[in-house]
Formats: structure tokens, sequence, C-alpha cells
């Protein structure tokens, strides 16, 4: 065992915790980040179509009044009521300031004529107060603005020498005297077990998409910093809200932007009928990503995916995009070069994953497990909080997709994650730089790292005979069919009972074959999966909780939202088992946690209604 | 449906057998044409030999993690389908796999990537420019024309497919290789970045651009398509045009390049 020690140790290099470094590092604190990627590997890397803020920029001869106002009142009704109001206000507010900072740091955004950000349209972005106006908010670089974002993140690291352990995998948190004193990780090149001991520690470990088969997550989207916190004790929240993004490549699950359809991209079935216009009339294909989900799954389910399977068509062709912009009477025309420069990599994706050219071809799509709203549970200061009364439990933050702060309530709009990432990683990072001045180093816990370096003993040198990818690939199979885009009291059931007897094999019969310490990633994504089966778990555990139907999370024995019981968050707390071991802990459900309601107390606008599009 | 062969470059330092690389066969029935290198590369991890080891993340050619060289070419095997290998036409394919040339190998197609971020690190690798922002606040203006001349390079994701398919950069090392002169390129040509002098004089030293011999193996080497060559040739004009110090370099280096 090697030990380390820093003021502040930063758990993830995606946008939020390149941001949160970088912040906490400007302000004085000697910070490390410990990431099992590579920085630039992130899958922050990965997103697409754009990040919100309300600039206003004219877009071509159109005006584009917006105003953070609207950004809040959006991402309240796109969290179908279920997002606290304090930190949508604050999301909102930061979001423009926060763009025109990455601007600043050199982030290579489009330009509109007069040399300004580029913006575009996306889901569930409106102007007004959720009117029929459609804003351009979302900033862009082509179709890879998460590319840019993170590349300029670790550019500006680089710049002010924030020190990276990459490739060092964080497997457990160190807890002492109630306060959070470091983590513990292991090389991957050498196998050792490294102690980081801190008065400050950021998760910004990123989401678990690959709970599902069907995702558009990356292979190390596998929810370990969760996991890891959740194992010592602190609750998880609103852990029943994962969204399925809509359009997601058949089978790959490889995600197609929502910017495809901001750019006049149009979703049909098999009869050619455009059928958004059916679910969502006044916004259509526009409509927040739980919604159009549900219609693409209503399709399928009627016989309408192409050839009467399990997918539909988006179509992007210039002629098609250009004939419902004329019915609809809008003056913008797009031809071939517009969608080649504006949707690059999506066209070089179809090409190369599919053989499709979506400038002559439609693509076929269907939804895909695609981002985490519920998590760790934090305050819009991004300190962790445990207990329905939002106690702050010392020297622990989270940022980014892993944590909950609740920004996205029951369903993230397009663009307001990396918004979050930037915004909350920001105050993460700022906050953290205040604390370390003032609070001293807590002892580590006795034996740190011990029962960690047990349980990865234990599987290295497990002889069972189940491969982990088995159990991996029933518990991706089970969770789609059974906690999917719909969900009933039996279905989620039946994945916890699946779960079960996976977590059994697990911990009774797994085989290992590779018993070497260097580069041992058999091991590692063994050790992933059993974070994978207990966020899976926790994941049913808190929907079956849920007896309503609210954003992402879709019951088909409680079709309706029922604000009077529900408009509350989950908690989810580990009972009983040790932190590692054969027994499966117990999992406490409560719905108790009030949302913060500030902006409907002073302006009624905000207030609950139905939630159409 | 087709039976591939792949033959898998191995080493494994900890195991007193395979400390020397060495090759190893695995057949793998029924592939679908459109399966990814990658995929095959995960069923013969997952369901064969679990110490195969590589890296891999995103899946689909944005992350970076899995160059590897197949059938002596850098691609990312993430983005190579066996239909492009012949699998349309044939019913048993055989592939190669091996670690990109020139990084020290540390585990089967595991190569040490710390020279090459090292490389990236030193040309500046990060927008500078202390002038006020503007006063009202608000982005710096930049016209579609000037954000046009670098988008190219902004494309990279750092996989090293173009640097370590440098004969230049196998025969020296210390040679900062063409992924970080497109990193480079990527501040010197953005309009609003006011390092440019400084990168221009790193890339003048011996070990900078004139190692590039204008080989071209690094433009089809790279994923995203990034004219590599061309961007390389643009830095070294720069370096002609704007750079005193370059051109005096440019005949001192052109003694150790062809001297050597
Ligand atoms: C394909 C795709 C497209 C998207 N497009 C958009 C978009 O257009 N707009 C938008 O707002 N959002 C988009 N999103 C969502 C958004 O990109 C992500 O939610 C966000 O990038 C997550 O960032 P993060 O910093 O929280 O984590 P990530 O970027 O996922 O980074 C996680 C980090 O944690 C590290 N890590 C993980 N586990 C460990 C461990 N055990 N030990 C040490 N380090 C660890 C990893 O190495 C990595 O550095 C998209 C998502 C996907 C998948
Ligand atoms: S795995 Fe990300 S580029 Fe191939």
């Amino acid at each position: 065992m090697k030990n380390h020690q820093f003021d502040a140790i930063i758990v993830g290099a995606g946008g939020a915790g390149l941001m949160a470094a970088l912040y906490a590092s400007k302000g004085g604190a000697k910070v490390a980040v410990v990431s099992k990627l590579y920085p630039t590997r992130s899958h922050t890397g990965a997103a697409q179509g754009g990040i919100g803020a309300a600039l206003g920029n004219k877009i071509g001869d159109e005006e584009n009044p917006d105003s953070p106002l609207f950004h809040a009142y959006d991402t309240v009704k796109g969290g179908d009521w279920l997002t606290d109001q304090n930190a949508a206000k604050v999301l909102a507010e930061e979001a423009v300031d926060a763009v025109i900072e990455l601007e600043h740091m050199g982030l290579p955004f489009d330009r509109t004529d007069e040399g300004k950000i580029s913006q575009r349209r996306f889901g569930g972005h409106t102007l007004e107060f959720g009117s029929k106006r459609l804003a351009y908010r979302a900033c862009h670089a082509a179709d890879r603005t998460g590319h840019m974002i993170l590349q300029t993140l670790y550019q500006q690291c680089i710049k002010n020498n924030v020190r990276f352990f990459d490739e060092f995998h964080v497997v457990d948190t160190l807890m002492n005297q109630g306060a959070c004193v470091g983590v513990a990780a292991v090389e991957l090149g050498t196998g050792e077990l490294h102690i980081f001991h801190s008065k400050a520690t950021l998760f910004a470990s990123g989401g678990w998409g690959r709970c599902w088969q069907v995702t558009s997550n990356a292979h190390s989207m596998t929810g370990d910093g969760a996991a890891a916190v959740f194992r010592r004790g602190i609750p998880m929240q609103d852990m029943e809200f994962f969204q399925f993004h809509p359009t997601g490549i058949f089978k790959l699950g490889i995600l197609i932007t929502e910017g495809v359809r901001g750019e006049g991209g149009v979703l049909v079935n098999r009869h050619g009928e455009r059928f958004m216009e059916k679910y969502a009339p006044s916004v259509k294909d526009l409509a927040s990503r739980d919604v159009v989900s549900r219609a693409i799954y209503n399709e399928i389910q009627k016989g309408n995916g192409i050839g009467g399977k399990n997918y539909v068509y988006l179509d992007i062709r210039p002629e098609t995009v250009n004939r419902y912009a004329a019915e609809a009477g809008e003056k913008k025309r797009i031809d071939r070069e517009y969608v080649e420069s504006k949707l690059p990599d999506i066209l070089d994706f179809c090409r190369t994953y599919l053989g499709v050219d979506p400038v002559k071809e439609p693509m076929p799509i269907q939804p895909t497990a695609h981002y985490a709203m519920g998590g760790i549970p934090t305050n819009i200061d991004a300190e962790v909080v445990i207990d329905e009364n939002n106690t702050v439990l010392p020297g622990m933050y989270a940022a980014g997709e892993t944590a909950c702060v609740s920004v996205h309530g029951a369903n993230r709009l397009g663009t307001n994650s990396l918004v979050d990432l930037i915004v909350f990683g920001r105050r993460g990072g700022m906050n953290i730089a205040e604390f370390v001045k003032t609070a001293q180093f807590i002892d580590l816990p006795k034996d740190a790292g011990r029962e960690v370096e047990a349980e990865f003993e234990r599987i290295r040198t497990s002889k069972g005979k189940t491969r982990a990818y088995t159990l991996r690939d029933t518990m991706q199979q089970t969770m789609n069919d059974n906690v999917g885009v719909y969900r009933t009291e039996e279905t989620m059931q039946k994945a916890i009972d699946d779960l079960h007897a996976l977590r059994n094999t697990y911990y009774q019969d797994l085989l290992v074959d590779d018993r070497g310490r260097k580069f041992n990633t058999e091991v590692l994504e063994a050790w992933e999966l059993g974070n994978l089966l207990e966020l899976a778990e926790i994941t049913a555990v808190s929907a079956k909780a849920r007896k309503e139907s609210r954003g992402a999370h879709s019951r088909e024995d409680y079709p309706d939202r029922d604000d009077v019981n529900f408009r509350k968050h989950t908690l989810v707390y580990r009972e009983g088992a040790a932190p590692y071991g054969a027994e499966i802990p117990a999992y406490r459900v409560t719905v108790e946690k009030p949302v913060d309601t500030s902006l409907e107390v002073e302006d009624p606008r905000f207030a609950p209604k139905v939630r159409v599009y | 449906m087709v039976d591939v062969t792949l033959r898998i470059r191995r080493y494994n330092p900890e195991h007193a057998t395979q400390k020397k690389p060495y090759w190893e066969e695995f057949t793998l029935k029924n592939c679908d044409p459109t399966d990814r290198i990658l995929d095959l590369l995960h069923r013969i991890k997952w369901e064969q030999d679990g110490t195969l080891a590589m890296r891999r993340s995103c899946a689909h050619g944005v992350c970076g993690s899995d160059a590897v060289r197949i059938n002596g070419r850098n691609r990312l095997a993430c983005k190579v389908l066996i239909n492009e290998l012949g699998a349309e036409s044939q019913a048993h394919i055989k592939v190669q796999v091996e670690p990109i040339l020139g990084l020290p190998i540390q585990k089967d197609l595991i190569v040490d990537m710390e020279p090459f971020f090292a490389h990236y690190r030193e040309v500046m690798p990060f927008f500078i420019n202390d002038e006020p922002v503007p006063a009202n606040g608000r982005e710096r203006l930049q016209t579609k024309e000037d954000r046009a001349k670098f988008d190219d390079t902004t494309k990279c994701i750092l996989c090293a497919c173009c640097t370590t398919s440098c004969p230049s950069f196998w025969a020296n090392g210390k040679y900062v290789g063409p992924a970080a002169i497109v990193q480079a390129h990527r501040f010197i040509f953005d309009t609003r970045d006011k390092g440019a002098q400084e990168r221009i004089n790193i890339l003048a030293e011996p070990n900078g651009v004139w190692r590039c011999r204008t080989i071209f193996n690094c433009t089809p080497a790279c994923p995203r398509e990034i004219e590599v060559t061309k961007a390389i040739g643009e830095v070294k004009l720069a370096i002609q045009k704007n750079s005193p110090d370059g051109i005096i370099k440019i005949t001192e280096i052109k003694e150790v390049v062809f001297s050597s």
C-alpha cells in the first residue's frame, strides 16, 4: 500500500471532475484528480448536441429573446416538477456565465453570423414558460460539444499544473468520525492499492448506463463512485429515474443526438407517419425525452415499428426536413452541406456502423439507456447530504452525473447535463477551496483499505465456474426487459429476484482466469460488475416504492402522477450487511424528502400542472 | 455469418513463459459481418481467455482508448467492422491484431502512453490570451471563416494512431510527433489565441516539425479523418513566415536531420 495526502481528491476526470479540480486548485487547494481512465477518455467527450444557456444570441435573422427564467421553467417542467427549484434557478442563471467562461478558456464554439456563440434548438427548451415557440439555447461545436468541453478543461488543468493519477481505480471511500477522509484506489499498472488521505473528496465518477443492455454509455460507465459511497452508508436519491434517450442506433445503442431533431429531423413509423404529432401536438419531435421514448415504445407495441420490428426511423434528409418546415410556415431550408457541417459525427457513426447514409436514408433508432437523474444526494454547493433534512456529511462532495442535486428531477432535459457539470462542478471546486483553508485532516480509519484489499484478493483468486460476462449479460437483459421505459410491480419484482440470483452466483461461483496483478482488467471488470449489480437492484427497489408515473418512471399499474403522495424525493439506504461479503443487504426506501419549491412560492407560473408538450 | 481467426500479439511481464512477446490465435465461430474488432476482442476476453488485456471505453470511436495495429494498419478497434476485412465474401477470415508501435508494451495490447502525452504537453496545448475579456462580459467574437481555419485539428482525440504510424517517430522517440503538432495547430490558427509565437518556437526546435519528412502515414491513420500532414505543413509554413527563430533553425536542423 502507498499513501498520499492532498487537501482535496477529485474522483473522476470528466467535465464535472475537471471543472472542480480547476477551481479548487485556482482557489489555492492542493488537489489531485484520481481517474480510472485517462482524462480525455471520459464519457463527457461523447456528448454531442450542446450545452444549454440562455444567451439569446440571434440565429440567422431570427431573434431569440431567451432568459434564464425560461430556462429554469423548462428545467422544472422537464423534471415533471420533481426538480429542486433552487437548483434549477442556480443552473439557469449560472449557465450563462459558465458558458461564456468556457469560451474565454478557448472552447471553439460554432459561430453565428455576428461571430457570437451559435445555438440550436433542443427538446423541451421553449420561450415564455413552455409556449409553442422554441428557444435556441443549446450552444454547440458541431455535434461534438462534449469533446470540446473535455479537451478545453483538460488543457486548462495542464496549464494550471493540476496533479493527475491516471488509470487509478477508486474502490472504497474512507470514513472516520462521521466524515469522509479520502479514498482507496487500485493502480491499474501495478495492481497496488493506494490510500488517498484528504480533507475534502469530490465524487465526479459519472453514471451507470451499463446496467442496461441497450445503452449510449461507454463500457466504463459502471457507477463505481456511487457504489463505493453507498457501501459506506450514504443513501442514494431518486434512483428510479433513469433516462431512456429516444434515439439510439438500433441494437448498438450509440446515441444519435437530439440535435438532429433540433435541426429539423423527424421520427416516422412504418407507415411514414410523423407520429409525434399525435403525442405532442405543440412541439412534436422536440418534446421531452421521456415523452418521445414512450411514444416510440407505444408505436412499436402497436406494430408500427419498421417492418413490425422494435425500431422506428429518424429522418434528417434535407427534402424531408424542408417539406415539414414549409408546412409549418418556417423560412429556414437546409441542404446536404448544412447537414454535413452541423452533424458530421452522426453521419460518420451511421455510415461506419450501419452502412446507412443519413443524408440519403432514414436512420433506424430505438430508445437507449442514457442518463442517471438520481445518485449521490447533494445540496447546491455540491456538499453530500445524507437524509431527509439535508444534513451535510463533512468532507464529502459530489458533482456531475453521479450526483443528484436534484436539478433534473424525474427527467433531464437535453443540454442540461453539460451545464450541470460546469455549474455545480465549479461550485464544488470553489467550496472545497474555502473548506480546506480552515479544515484539519482527520485521521484515517484504522486499517484503511484492508477490507477492500481482501475483497479484491477474493475476486482475483476465485475459482468458480461462471464468467462475469454471463452474469453481466443476464443483468442487462433483465434490466432492459423489466426496469425499462415502462415498468410494473411484477416486472420490477422479477428484476429483483433475478438480481439476487446473480449476486449469489457472483459471490459463490465466479470464474477468473487472470491471477496477475499488473493490468488485470479482468478483475477490475468483475469489480465493476459488483457495482452494477448493486446499483441495478436499488434502482428496482426505489422504483417499486414509487407508486405513480412521473418523468422517466412510467408504471403501467400506476399511470398517473400523484403529487399529493409522491412529489417527494426517494432515498434508499443500505442496511445490515457489511460493505463486502456474500450477504445481500437490506434496502430501506423512503419517499419523504421534500422538493424545493422556492420558485413557485414567488411565481405561481412554476406550480405543477399537467405536463403536455 | 463468418468464422474469424484472430492472431494476437501477446505479452505478459508477470508470467515466466510470456515475458517475450509471442503470437496467439483464437478462432471465433459465427461472427456477424457488422461486428467490430473490439467486439471480437471482447468475446475472446469474456468467453475464452480473461487474461487478454486491452484498453477501451466508448466503443464508437470518440474516446481514443483502443488504438491498435490491425492487419498492419493503425486503427481504433471499435471503428473497424469485419465486413471491411473480407467477412462479406468469405466464410473464414484471419485478422492480425498487435499493439501500436513505438511506445513500450506493458501487457498484450496495452502500451505506455506517457511518452505520447509528454510530447502533447510540450507544445503548450492550452488557450493563451491574457488580454481583458470584452467589457460587456460576453464571448470574444470570431467569424465563421476564422473558426473554420482550425476546425479540422479540433477533432483530435489523442488516440496516438498518427504518431505511432510515423517512421520518424519510430526512429526517434524524442520527435514530438504528428499528434502534438496537430494540437499546436489547433491553437496557432485560432485567431483568439496569443501563444502562437511561443509554440512556433518550440516546434522549430530539432525535435519539432522538421523531423517530419512528409511520409504521409499519419493522414490515413487518423480515425477522425484529420488531414494531419496538411496541418503539419501549415505549421511549417507558419514557422517560415512568422518566426525569425524558425527560419534560422531550419538550416541548423537540416544538418541535424539529414546527417543522422
Ligand atoms: C453519447 C452521449 C451524448 C450526450 N450528449 C449530451 C449533450 O449533448 N448535452 C448534455 O448536456 N449532456 C449530454 N450527455 C450527458 C453528459 O455527457 C454526461 O452526463 C456527462 O458528460 C457526465 O459527466 P461527468 O463529469 O459526470 O462524468 P464522465 O464524463 O462520465 O466522467 C466520469 C469520470 O469518472 C472516472 N471514474 C469512473 N469510475 C471511476 C473509479 N472507480 N475511479 C476513478 N475514476 C473513475 C472516469 O475515469 C471519468 O474520468 C450525453 C451522454 C452521452 C452518453
Ligand atoms: S473505445 Fe473509444 S475510441 Fe474505441
